[in-house]
This record gives C-alpha cells, sequence and structure tokens, in this order.
C-alpha cells in the first residue's frame, strides 16, 4: 500500500509555549510551529497500513521552508518514509482553497513521477484555521471517494477496497460502516485509534518505530523540496493570489472571569453547609 | 481455540533477568522467540534488594550471557560485608567477608529499572535476529489450553498465542504459575515481604562515608531489637550514587505481631549506626514492596506442567537463609537450563520432554539444593519446633545464656559461625536467629554508638505521593472478596502502601453500622498499589497484575 500522509505545522498552543500580545492576537514570531496535533493519528493510521500490508508512506506539507522541522516530526514521532515539501514564496498566504489546489497539484505529480497512491489520510481540523476544509477540497480537487470521522479501518488488498468505522455526524454513539473502492482519502477522526493485535504487528511496529526515528535523524537526505513551477501552477490561482476568503477582522474571544470564591469550610459540619447551599437546586432538578 | 492463533517456538513472559537468560539462551540456540513482558519498559514492575551474584559453582552468570552487563547496568561491587547485631544502642559488627566470598566469583549491587531495562535491549537484539523480539506493555493474564493441555498463552492486549514451549518467568505473583496449579497463595509463612527506600548520596559522599574506593562497595545487614520482635532484618548497599536501605521480614510473623513494613523500614533508618552514613541528609528517590518465596519451603522440585516451565520467583526460586539472600542468580541459572532443556528435547513428541529435562538439570547442577538445602530439611523439623525455640530461648535468657554467649572465646566462634555456610544452611527460621541470638551478642559484646539520627522519612502519604502510576480508572485489579475483618483486616497493617489511621493507602477499616449493630468491614482503594502481591497471602482477595502498562512504575526498583 501506498500512503500519503498531508500535514500542517500549527501554532504550539500548549500552555508555556504559545504567546499572545495585549489585544489578544497571536504573536507567530514567539510562539515556536509544531506539527498539527490531529495529524498523529493520520500518521498512525498509515503505520498502521504499512504495518499490516507494508508498503511506504510519505508525509506531504506546504509551506514555508521551515515547515520541513514538521515533517521531520512526523517521521520521528509516528512514521514516514520520506518528505515531501510544497514550499515557494507564490504560495505564500493561500487559504484552504488555494492550499488544496497546491496539495491536489503535489498529489497528482507523485502519482505520477514516483508511486501510484492507493489512500491520502489527513487528520481532522487544524488546531490554528479549525476550518476542516482543506483534506475535503483536496479530495474533490482530485475527485477521489472521501472518508471522514474514521474511527477504525481495515484494507483488502486483493479486493482494493477500504472498509472504515467512521462516525455519523461526529458522534461516538453512532458508528457507520462504510467501504469505498482504492484509491480513497481518508480523514482520521480524534477517536481513531490504531490496534494491533497480534505479535508479528507489534514486533514489526517496533521494528518500524526504531528505524524511522533513526531516519529522522538524517531528515534532510529523505526530503524532496517542489515549487510552483515543479508543480506547473499558474501563480493566479496560488498563494494570496488565488485565495478568495477575505479575513474582515479578528475579534479576540473573550477570556473567562477568573475570578472565584473560596470558603474554607470545617470539615466536621461543613458538609451540612455545603448541602444547605445545594438544596434549591436539587429541588429544581427534581421537579 | 487455537485454530488461526499466532505461533511461536517458544514464548516467555516477564523480561527480568530469569526471563532474559531463557530467551537469551534460547536465541542462542536458534529457537524463535517472543518475549511478553507487561511493564511499559522491563524493569518497570521488578524491586529487588538487590545484590546480583555470580557463583563460582554456577552453571551460568548472568555476565556469561550478556557481555557488559556489570560495566554498563550493574552498581558497584560489595567489597565489603558486615553483619550488625543491635540491642538498643548497643551495636556489635561481625565482618561476614568469609561468608559472602564463599563460592562467590562477583557479586555487584544493582538497581532493577536500570539493570532490566539494559536486558531487554539486549533481548530485543539477540531474539529479533532469529524471528522474535520483547513486546512492552503485554499483560500475559492465563494459559491457552487445548483439549486440557497448555499449549500457549492468552494476554490483554493481543490475541492468543500457541508455542511449544512457554517459560513463565513472571514474577513472584506469578499468574500463569497459579493458574498451571503449581504454587498458590495461601501460607503467609511461605513467604518474606520486602521494603526498600532508594536515598540519593553523592558518590564522593559513598566512597567517604562506607571507606570505599570509587569501584567498591559496602553491604550491610542488621538483625536485633530494632523490629519490635518481628522476625527478620535490615539491609544496606551502595549504590553508583545512592543506598539501597531496606529491611526483610518473614510475612507471618509481620502479620502475627500486626506490624507496619514502612514503621519497620523507617527504625532501621533512624537507627543511631545510620546517623554517620547520612549526617543528617536524606532524600529519597523511591519507596517500594516487594513479596519474596522462601525457597527452602516452596522452590518447586518439579517446575513444569506440559510445555509450561516456571522460572525465578514465579517457581519459588529465592535462596533466603540466615543473611545470605540470593535470589536473581538462581533466576538466571534456571532460565539458562530451561532454554537448555528444550533445545535438547526439540522436536520431541511428549510435551513434557522439556519440562521433566529442565527439572533434571537443576537438580543435577546442585541449584535445586541450594534452594532446598536437604541439610534445612534434616534439621527444620527439629528447630522450629515451638517446645525447641521456646527451650533454646528461655536458655538464651537466662544468665547462663549470656555466660554462652558472653564469654570472649564464643564472641569469636560466633563470628565464624555466621560466617559458616554449613551452619547458616542449618539456621532454624525461628526468633532465635533474628532476634534473641543477635540482641545477646550486641548485650555482651556491643559497643554503645552516642550518635544522633535526626533525619526524617518521607510519611507513607509522601511515599505513595512520590511513586508514579498509570491507573487504570474503573478497573481495579484487585477485587476484595470478603470485607469482614476476620478475613481481610490483616491487610491493613501487613499492606505496605496501607497503615491503621491512614486513609490515604489501599487498605483501610471502617465502622459500619447497619441495624444498630456496629461492624468493621475493610475496604480497598487499588489506586496506590505497588503490586506486591501481600494482600493476595494475608487477605480474601480476586488478586490479578494490571494490563499491560497500567499501575506502578518504579524507576529504580
Amino acid at each position: 500500500m501506498r500512503s500519503i500522509v498531508l500535514t500542517k505545522g500549527v501554532p504550539d498552543f500548549s500552555e508555556g509555549a504559545v504567546s499572545f500580545d495585549e489585544d489578544g492576537h497571536l504573536e507567530r514570531g514567539k510562539t515556536p510551529t509544531v506539527m498539527n496535533p490531529n495529524d498523529e493519528l493520520a500518521l498512525e493510521a498509515a503505520l498502521q497500513t504499512k504495518v499490516r500490508h507494508g508498503g511506504h508512506v510519505s508525509g506531504i506539507s506546504m509551506g514555508p521552508p521551515g515547515y520541513a522541522d514538521v515533517l521531520q516530526d512526523a517521521m520521528a514521532s509516528v512514521y514516514t518514509d520520506d518528505s515531501y515539501l510544497l514550499s515557494d514564496r507564490e504560495l505564500a498566504a493561500s487559504d484552504t482553497w488555494a492550499t488544496a489546489i497546491t496539495l491536489s497539484a503535489g498529489l497528482e505529480k507523485y502519482d505520477e513521477e514516483v508511486a501510484d497512491v492507493d489512500i491520502v489520510f489527513a487528520g481532522f481540523k487544524t488546531a490554528d484555521g479549525e476550518t476542516g476544509q482543506t483534506g475535503p477540497q483536496t479530495c474533490w480537487a482530485l475527485d477521489w471517494p472521501i472518508v471522514t470521522h474514521v474511527v477504525a479501518l481495515d484494507i483488502d488488498p486483493e479486493e482494493r477496497t477500504l472498509r472504515a468505522k467512521r462516525l455519523v455526524e461526529g458522534d461516538v454513539d453512532e458508528i457507520e460502516t462504510v467501504e469505498v473502492p482504492l484509491p480513497c482519502f481518508v480523514v482520521t477522526d480524534p477517536e481513531f485509534e490504531p490496534t494491533y493485535r497480534t505479535a508479528s504487528h507489534r514486533l514489526t511496529h517496533k521494528e518500524l518505530r526504531a528505524e524511522t526515528e533513526e531516519r529522522a535523524a538524517e531528515h534532510d537526505d529523505h526530503l524532496t523540496t517542489w515549487d510552483h513551477t515543479d508543480l506547473n501552477l499558474d501563480p493566479d490561482y496560488i498563494g494570496l493570489d488565488g485565495s478568495p476568503t477575505i479575513v474582515s477582522s479578528v475579534d479576540p474571544i473573550p477570556k473567562a472571569s477568573s475570578d472565584r470564591e473560596a470558603t474554607m469550610l470545617d470539615p466536621e459540619d461543613g458538609m451540612g453547609e455545603v448541602l444547605e447551599e445545594m438544596q434549591p437546586y436539587a429541588a429544581e432538578a427534581g421537579e | 481455540m487455537t485454530d488461526g492463533a499466532e505461533h511461536y517456538e517458544a514464548v516467555v513472559v516477564g523480561c527480568g533477568p530469569g526471563g532474559a537468560a531463557a530467551a537469551a539462551r534460547l536465541a542462542d540456540h536458534g529457537v524463535e522467540t517472543l518475549v511478553l513482558e507487561r511493564g511499559t519498559e522491563a524493569g518497570s514492575k521488578n524491586v529487588s534488594g538487590g545484590l546480583l551474584y555470580a557463583e563460582d559453582s554456577a552453571p551460568y552468570t548472568l555476565e556469561d550471557l550478556f557481555d557488559g552487563v556489570r560495566e554498563e547496568a550493574t552498581e558497584r561491587p560489595v567489597t565489603d560485608y558486615y553483619i550488625h547485631n543491635v540491642a538498643g544502642n548497643s551495636v556489635k559488627t561481625y565482618d561476614l567477608g568469609d561468608l559472602h566470598e564463599h563460592d562467590t566469583d562477583w557479586c555487584d549491587a544493582v538497581l532493577r529499572r536500570q539493570l532490566d531495562s539494559w536486558l531487554e535491549k539486549r533481548v530485543h537484539e539477540k531474539t529479533s535476529e532469529v524471528g522474535g523480539g520483547v513486546l512492552t506493555n503485554v499483560r500475559v493474564n492465563g494459559l491457552l489450553r487445548e483439549d486440557g493441555e497448555i499449549v500457549g498463552v492468552t494476554c490483554d492486549e493481543l490475541d492468543p498465542i500457541t508455542a511449544d514451549l512457554i517459560v513463565a518467568a513472571d514474577g513472584v505473583n506469578s499468574e500463569l504459575a497459579r493458574d498451571a496449579g503449581l504454587m498458590d497463595w495461601e501460607e503467609p509463612d511461605e513467604w518474606f515481604q520486602g521494603v526498600k527506600a532508594v536515598v540519593d548520596m553523592d558518590p564522593d559522599a559513598i566512597d567517604d562515608r562506607f571507606d570505599i574506593g570509587p569501584n567498591e562497595g559496602a553491604a550491610h545487614l542488621f538483625s536485633g531489637d530494632l523490629f519490635e520482635d518481628v522476625r527478620g532484618g535490615g539491609f544496606l548497599y551502595t549504590n553508583e550514587d545512592s543506598l539501597s536501605i531496606g529491611t526483610v521480614f518473614h510475612l507471618d510473623s509481620l502479620v502475627e505481631r500486626e506490624a507496619e513494613p514502612h514503621e519497620l523500614l523507617d527504625a532501621l533508618l533512624t537507627h543511631p549506626l545510620l546517623a554517620g552514613w547520612f549526617k543528617n541528609e536524606y532524600r529519597e528517590r523511591e519507596y517500594a514492596a516487594k513479596l519474596v518465596p522462601d525457597s527452602k519451603k516452596v522452590a518447586h522440585r518439579e517446575p513444569y506442567r506440559d510445555r509450561l516451565v516456571l522460572v525465578g520467583d514465579a517457581a519459588g526460586q529465592m535462596q533466603a537463609q540466615g543473611p545470605i539472600i540470593k535470589g536473581m542468580n538462581h533466576a538466571v541459572t534456571a532460565g539458562a537450563l530451561a532454554a537448555d532443556a528444550f533445545a535438547v528435547t526439540r522436536g520431541n513428541a511428549d510435551p513434557e520432554a522439556a519440562g521433566r529435562r529442565y527439572a533434571k538439570l537443576l537438580e543435577d547442577s546442585g541449584t535445586m539444593d541450594k534452594l532446598r538445602p536437604r541439610r534445612y530439611e534434616l534439621t527444620r523439623t527439629v528447630g522450629e519446633h515451638d517446645a525447641v525455640t521456646n527451650a533454646v530461648e528461655r536458655v538464651l535468657e537466662s544468665r547462663l545464656g549470656s555466660l554462652a554467649v558472653g564469654n570472649p572465646i564464643a564472641d569469636r566462634l560466633l563470628q565464624r559461625a555466621y560466617n559458616s555456610p554449613f551452619l547458616v544452611s542449618m539456621l532454624p527460621d525461628t526468633e532465635t536467629g533474628y532476634v534473641s541470638l543477635p540482641t545477646l551478642i550486641a548485650e555482651e559484646h556491643g559497643k554503645t554508638i552516642y550518635w544522633e539520627n535526626e533525619i526524617e522519612p518521607p510519611t507513607l502519604a509522601e511515599r505513595i505521593g512520590d511513586l508514579t502510576y498509570d491507573t487504570d480508572v474503573g478497573n481495579p485489579h484487585i477485587e476484595l472478596r470478603d470485607q469482614s475483618a476476620a478475613a481481610s483486616g490483616a491487610a491493613v497493617s501487613a499492606c505496605p502502601v496501607s497503615a491503621r489511621d491512614f486513609g490515604g493507602g489501599c487498605y483501610r477499616t471502617e465502622a459500619v453500622k447497619t441495624n444498630g449493630t456496629e461492624e468493621t468491614l475493610v475496604s480497598l482503594d487499588t489506586q496506590p498499589c505497588v503490586e506486591c502481591g501481600t494482600c493476595a497471602v494475608v487477605a480474601d482477595t480476586e488478586w490479578e497484575h494490571p494490563r499491560g502498562g497500567k499501575g506502578v512504575e518504579y524507576r529504580e526498583g
């Protein structure tokens, strides 16, 4: 199986790493870039496919040259065999539409010149834009079948089909099973969990993990960079010029008040006070 | 049930020294070997005192099987060995160097996380070459049977696996040994319980305070009246940059005296004798506990059934006689012998061929006689008889006893007696050897120590708080079958992470009023559990290990 994982660099929103200015705007220069957390599950899905069926996994990202670090992280933290970075000044300030056009061009070039692609994996939403549009739009441009909200998958290489369990409307209580022909596009849900129930799969997994960490240490040797001319893209249809989205303004989300009232209770009779406080609510709930 | 199951030639359960030795030797024989370890890394579930011996007379040592283990994974070699007989502040010290060196090629202090995780990497390298490998975070939960015959293992995390040889090296609380009906958790007098603190100390301070060189180490044992008459003793071993200080007691004696293990450890830690080493500085890295089988009573003479063989603690192969405590070395020997037994019987249609051969190798190599000395079996019936114990105790208490033990000739003879492997192997396991005699020796020959030991060991709550857990929320691995104080009350004090009047431990008692009568019930919270197995013996429980990777994770071990 030949898998491709789409990944993106996002600001590290974890506590201690992220930096906002006084107006609540993100300070990109002061905030480190990391791999979009949801992409880890797309990578896990691709690794599971490789463990079960063999093959090859490539990581693809679009962004500034620094995103090579994100692809390296994808290789080190989960698994990829090699990395492709679509990077060029003309691609700057792309919205989801222009990004999808560029990514689909990259995937087509890969399919024609590198190897036939069986599955493209993407994570659910990026931590910065949170649109959830780039994956499906990229797939639309390819005109492939897409399965979203995937929590588990099973591939039949003989029949060339992929059977997936997916959350209906993103709800964990409602799961449906769908089958699509390969090649196809898979968006993993945050609930996706790889499963390895046999010892031989786990041993292969362990071997691949050790191998990919070693490879990531020499990431430059496994990285290919394509610009817009490589992809044969017209600058009018990519980057800022190719982006129909107009951001008129950005409003910071008001912070929740941090005022709290704390009362120290005597453990002996404190519970009585708590019960008394709760009584009206309990009565309400009882009605 | 076994249709379509994955098959390996050999499956080794547990990657401690016994499992590692078995797997390495199997790989040497070209046997496709899968090792399943429930810890997140080998060593994260393991605790020992711990001295690792290499005996001159043993067919295998860990260094024979793992080149470089002493340089890379063990702590200091033991070059000084002493026992301290304590009566109050009076201490009489004997040099046990001769006993220690008897049959000893080398002996290193070890910390198990460091040692076992190093072994795991080597074992994985070796077994990978023969089509297997080591998998962590996998808990084997039972035996797979076909037509009543053991043919493989079942796991929490994996589908059933069949194998031609199953090596149960899954430790003192071996679920496989119990599933096979070869071991049980019934009698407290078949077990010891050990607790240990790993204490931070700068390497230079260790050299200076123990008067040793950078490549030397000290071992100190403690017995006498510092443990509330509970049968057992204490130990202190020097590591590279820490000390392992612990106590080991007969479980039946702990239960009988309702002693709190952590308080007995504190009694040792705060004794004036240790003040000179601590210099009033004390930083505890880790508190740990472990059950230890008494091989004299439980080492299985035929540790096999069908394709299953037991190795190490799982087979009760833990030699504890007086000051001699040897476990890991015997597990290493047993593991390697089990592998050799399989290699020579490979392809034999009889599923028990390897097991029978293994038992014979244990016997022929002299290993079984070290574990279950005939001398002990002969003298035990007399020596441990209550009437004999009482008579000897009375003699020791009398003026005659003081005269006998107290004269200068006796002092020399006693040091010699302590150093005699022959006499030590006959020592009856009674209060006489652990408490009365050492106390009397200290009273008669001891020097009074005037140091002030002002260190304050952490409380039990702090010790639990410092441990690392990955709790399997909503899925407790121990269930209390009988909540009555009569059936399970002993766990409240005997459990090393519980104590009377302490709400933050595993076991506690609660007064419950029903229909006007008040009853004391025992309740259990497995969150602080260190998986030692004490409660499986002293309380009425349904006891299992947590799932792979879950539960306590030792950093030192």
